[in-house]
């Protein structure tokens, strides 16, 4: 008893109103030093952001080129911990199904022609990323394994392996007649792209690559299947309450099954976006972290697609400045500094905005109630 | 410090589960040994189907081959325990970053990120000129220490005051931290006479001494292993570690002993963050002696699979990290000698450790090889 008294009496003493004081007084110097930076660079600023307004708003197919995979990436996301399972072997799932995906279409290439290889690939990538979720799926429902460690080997397995066999398949072969898919698919004519203000977003959407169109159905067809479907319906409840779900007569462990490998399908067309549509090579560890930067758009996004989308576009955009500066050199009092960055700012950039939605956001969003359980059904709970 | 918000759903990594708390140490061992089988088997069939598919066609005693020449490169002459030690030097302080973590519940992947801080703090301290020679050391390897301290001290406060998941801001730090001390190491501290960007050769009053001659076998091995009873003593004879462990276990029973789990979370991540940056450090005065810009190594991510591998104990990640140091000191003899990648290593580590997170798959499989070898009477569990 003393010693739950002992605690009583520390919680009691702790001083709870100074921590809000001190709080308070360095929020307001940092709102006050924000005033002071925006007064003296209004000017420099204003002409900054209408630099970047103006080069976005007549290339947004940079930004949503950046966004597709993070968004394809954040919808194998939604699909597994909308139905309880955290899966943060996306990083690895994208980066063999960009190898998967690459090596068929480059080895196809010659057989049997551009296109239909470069299909056969993103089938391919696809195919591999189900393989490795399957596995996910197993270690995390039926060998109830710790979710973590599960994504971890899954990365660990797939940066070692596309790196063996990049060794044996890739660098060493003759892949000169891998090409991307093509552009346009749809095939509008040009006057269209060239249509003020709707023009530019056409191009970004129906003007570049198969993948980069989908996506953005994609997203709305996740959306309106996880909140208007029976499917959606279930899937979330599996994920709140997976006993009560069990009670009504849903197969927990299947649908979760089923929602994991599905959601595997989005890693796969993410991996085949890098490799077929995008960069049209592999390098060994190309997704760079691009998995788990999904992570946190789904965090950003509050567990849903079109959340998610608009947070890829942020990260999209954030990455595209980088870009902008080399295509455009920024005007004006600041644009002069910022233009002498070096490149290895930008590129931390993402990551760095990574952290910051982390710490900002992740303490408000509520991620779904059984998120990371194993469903045990004989637990009581 | 005010207490930690509602974190990331179950995004938390359970050391219980993972090191095995109720079976027996026995027992853990022969299923450890059981996955690295398991994963040396995995490599065999990849090397088979490899070589299947090569020009030459199938090769069936390639696998036997590779793994002969695996060993007799790391372990066939004193060169090659001199590399055997030098590798698993680095994996052993590493991974006790990453076994230190998960004794509080956190998944520290950021091994990587803290290695590259303590690595260049090595190098900058070890560059200072005027401290004699063995203090000089010691300054470079607590230089590294801080560094990669402050490296794990900020997603560990990210954690205790924001709930940011360590799994995912660590992973972010490794990036900024390559790419930042890539800038670094090309401008402010750029060795002017270096041809390719590089920090400057650490100075030889700071560089670990060889301990086996005619070897380049430095004296970190005695360091790492110093810092593993270290490790061990802090976490099960001191206080701290209990707060640790319990903290681990269970952050609301620790919470209600009067143990402040935003606190442990800082302080554990700090310590590992010191432990990954010292594995830097090392790596520097011992190796490399310079920090170049372009540094690529993976010892802080080759670090989770040995932290996982030895159950998140301190002297079973000595014995992991000594397995993945045989397999990387003879990886290079075995590309020479049977032209397989390097990168079949990795495989390997990959699926050893997949069989370790399936262990419940390994502990089914046990009982039945026990059975078939001592017959069927003598089995415990056979009803």
């Amino acid at each position: 008893m003393s010693a739950l008294n002992a605690v009583a009496s520390r919680r009691l003493a702790r001083p709870t109103s100074a921590g809000g004081w001190v709080r308070l007084v360095l929020l307001g110097l940092l709102v006050a030093l924000l005033a002071l930076f925006v007064a003296r660079y209004w000017e420099a600023l204003f002409e900054l952001g209408q630099w970047f307004v103006s080069f976005a708003t007549t290339r947004p197919y940079i930004i949503l080129g950046f966004a597709v995979p993070i968004a394809f990436g954040a919808l194998c996301a939604v699909m597994c911990e909308r139905s309880g399972v955290v899966n943060i072997g996306i990083e690895g799932m994208m980066l063999t199904s960009a190898f998967t995906g690459f090596l068929v279409g480059a080895y196809l290439n010659p057989v049997m022609g551009h296109l239909p290889a470069a299909l056969l690939g993103v089938a391919a990538a696809i195919g591999a990323s189900m393989v490795l979720s399957a596995l996910h799926a197993w270690l995390a429902i039926t060998v109830k394994a710790d979710q973590i460690i599960s994504g971890t080997v899954i990365n660990i397995l797939a940066l070692g392996g596309t790196a063996y066999f990049n060794q044996l398949f890739i660098s060493t072969a003759d892949v000169s007649g891998a090409r991307t898919l093509p552009k346009n698919l749809i095939g509008l004519p040009s006057e269209v792209y060239d249509a003020p203000i709707v023009g530019p977003l056409l191009n970004a959407v129906f003007g570049q690559g198969p993948l980069q169109t989908a996506v953005i159905f994609a997203v709305i067809f996740l959306q309106v299947m996880l909140f208007r479907s029976r499917w959606g319906l279930r899937t979330r409840a599996v994920g709140e309450h997976p006993k009560a779900a069990d009670t009504v007569g849903i197969d927990v462990i299947r649908v979760r099954y089923r929602n994991v490998i599905l959601g595997g399908a989005f890693a796969g067309l993410a991996g085949a976006y890098l490799t077929l549509e995008s960069i049209g090579s592999f390098q060994d560890g190309m997704t760079a972290g691009i998995g788990f930067i999904a992570l946190a758009a789904m965090i950003f996004g509050r567990w849903t697609p079109v959340g998610a989308f608009i947070a890829a576009l942020i990260f999209g955009a954030a990455r595209t400045l980088g870009q902008a500066i080399q295509i455009s050199a920024p005007p004006g009092e600041l644009g002069g500094a910022i233009a002498s960055w070096p490149a290895q700012w930008f590129g931390m950039f993402p990551y760095i905005l990574t952290i910051i939605i982390l710490a900002g956001v992740v303490g408000r969003a509520v991620a779904p109630a059984a998120d990371g359980v194993p469903y045990d059904k004989e637990a009581r709970g | 410090m005010t207490s930690p918000p509602v974190s990331h759903g179950g995004m938390s990594v359970d050391p219980t589960t993972l090191v095995g708390s109720g079976s027996g140490i026995g027992r853990q061992l022969a299923s450890t040994v059981v996955a690295i089988v398991l994963g040396l088997l995995v490599g065999a069939v990849l090397i088979l189907v490899s070589s299947a598919l090569s020009e030459e066609g199938l090769r069936p005693t390639l696998p036997i081959e590779a793994y002969a020449s695996l060993l007799s490169g790391s372990l066939g002459d004193a060169r090659g325990w001199a590399n055997t030690m030098n590798s698993a030097t680095p994996l052993i302080l590493a991974g006790l970053s990453v076994a230190f973590g998960f004794r509080a519940g956190l998944f520290n992947i950021g091994a990587q990120g803290q290695f590259f801080l303590g690595a260049f703090g090595g190098a900058i301290f070890g560059g200072v000129a005027g401290i004699p020679f063995p203090l000089h050391i010691v300054v470079a390897v607590f230089g590294g220490f801080l560094f990669g301290g402050l490296w794990g001290f900020i997603p560990g406060l990210l954690k205790a005051w924001r709930g940011a998941h360590e799994v995912v801001t660590t992973i972010m730090l490794n990036s900024i931290a390559a790419l930042g001390l890539n800038w670094l190491a090309a401008t402010y501290f750029r060795d002017p006479g270096a041809t390719f960007p590089r920090t400057p050769d650490a100075l030889p009053s700071a560089l670990l001494p060889t301990i086996l001659e005619g070897t380049r076998m430095h004296a970190g091995i005695l360091v790492a292993l110093a810092a593993a009873v270290a490790v061990w003593f802090v976490l099960f004879k001191t206080t701290l570690g209990f707060e640790i462990r319990t903290v681990g276990s269970n952050p609301d029973a620790a919470r209600y002993a009067g143990i402040r789990p935003a606190l442990i979370t800082v302080l554990t991540m700090s310590i590992a963050g010191g432990l990954a940056g010292t594995a830097g450090a090392i790596e520097i005065l011992g190796i490399t002696k310079n920090y170049p810009a372009e540094y690529n190594t993976t010892y802080g991510f080759d670090a989770i699979a040995v932290a996982l591998l030895g159950r998140a104990h301190p002297f079973g990640v000595v014995g992991a990290a000594l397995l993945f140091g045989v397999l990387r000191a003879g990886a290079g003899a075995m590309q020479r000698e049977t032209g397989i990648p390097i990168d079949i290593i990795s495989v390997v580590q990959g699926a050893i450790i997949l069989f370790v997170a399936a262990e419940v798959v390994i502990r089914r499989l046990l009982p039945r090889i026990r059975r078939a070898g001592r017959g069927p009477t003598r089995a415990p569990s056979a009803a």
